[in-house]
């Protein structure tokens, strides 16, 4: 019996920020992972604000936490082979987070075809329809994004990755 | 100028947590984004975060208009395109940004981020904030 995408999932989703130094330096956490979409936090931090006046975190961190997101929803998409490079990311800042407050990203993967996927998001701070930012996104799998899977199935096969 | 808030933008927690800062020639501004292992996104390729060179831009963005004019609070951004060209290298980076129009309360900007060549951009950003600019008699 082969894998199915959850279980593949299931098992990278460790993954999804302990490999990547810049999600942990942000405290990013994954709350949810399924076919073609990925739920994630940004959790509220006092070393993360933006704007010391109204203590809101800086958008920075809800930059990275949709480009974060959206990734690992085109991840997904295309089958959880190659981590996709982001082509673009757009997002519209609807109103600022409130200070004390996590920010959540759902993001889903609304096309992934061959090497590129489409990727759509929200971030709020709780309530889903008043959100915090929108992003959409696109990702394509790239000739060093090929290169680094390779690497890797390579490490495992060899057993130089454990 | 706001100086000021100049100084603010640079010394609020995030900004300060990544050692962001800028390089001062009158009115222009580089910013400078020092490499650390805690701005790697995918340590495979080894690429930046995509999130990481973004919101260096749009610090840089802030920057350039606090540099140019007076303003009596941070730009607030509004809507940011950010375009990934090239997988950002694990060393610094650097970018200047380009103010398209600067209103009343609404400027738009355009920010390149390069890293070894100038003419090799990894990113752009292209963005809307919003300003308060001071009163012209206060």
């Amino acid at each position: 019996m082969s894998e199915s995408l959850q279980e593949l999932l299931n098992r990278l989703a460790p993954l999804i920020v302990d490999g990547s130094p810049h999600a942990q330096a942000l405290g990013l956490a994954l709350d949810g992972l399924g076919p073609a979409r990925a739920t994630m936090r940004a959790p509220y931090r006092e070393d993360l604000i933006g704007d010391p006046e109204t203590k809101v975190m800086h958008g920075g961190v809800v930059t990275a936490l949709l480009d974060h997101a959206c990734g690992v929803a085109a991840f997904s998409g295309l089958g959880a082979k190659e981590t996709p490079a982001t082509l673009d990311l757009r997002i519209d800042y609807m109103r600022p987070a409130e200070p004390g407050k996590d920010i959540i990203a759902e993001a889903e993967c609304i096309r992934a075809h061959g090497l590129i996927a489409f990727v759509r998001a929200t971030a709020h701070d709780g309530d889903e329809s008043d959100p915090v930012a929108t992003a959409s996104a696109a990702f394509m799998v790239t000739r060093p994004s090929q290169q680094a899977a390779e690497r890797v199935k390579r490490a495992i096969e060899t057993g130089e990755l454990s | 100028m706001s100086e000021a808030l100049i100084e603010t933008l640079l010394k609020a927690p995030y900004v300060a947590k990544f050692g962001i800062y800028f390089e001062r020639k009158g009115d222009e501004l580089t910013g400078v984004l020092p490499y650390g292992e805690h701005l790697v996104g995918n340590p495979l390729v080894p690429a930046l975060h995509g999130g990481a060179v973004g919101a260096f831009m749009e610090v840089v963005a802030s920057g350039a208009l606090l540099a140019s004019q007076r303003l009596v609070r941070l730009p607030k951004p509004i809507d940011v395109a950010v375009d990934y060209l090239r997988p950002a290298r694990p060393i610094d980076v650097y970018a200047r940004a380009v103010i398209g129009r600067s209103g009343a309360r609404v400027a738009n900007v355009r920010v390149e981020a390069w890293q070894g060549r100038r003419e090799a951009p990894v990113a752009t950003l292209h963005g809307h904030f919003l300003i308060k600019q001071q009163p012209v008699d206060a």
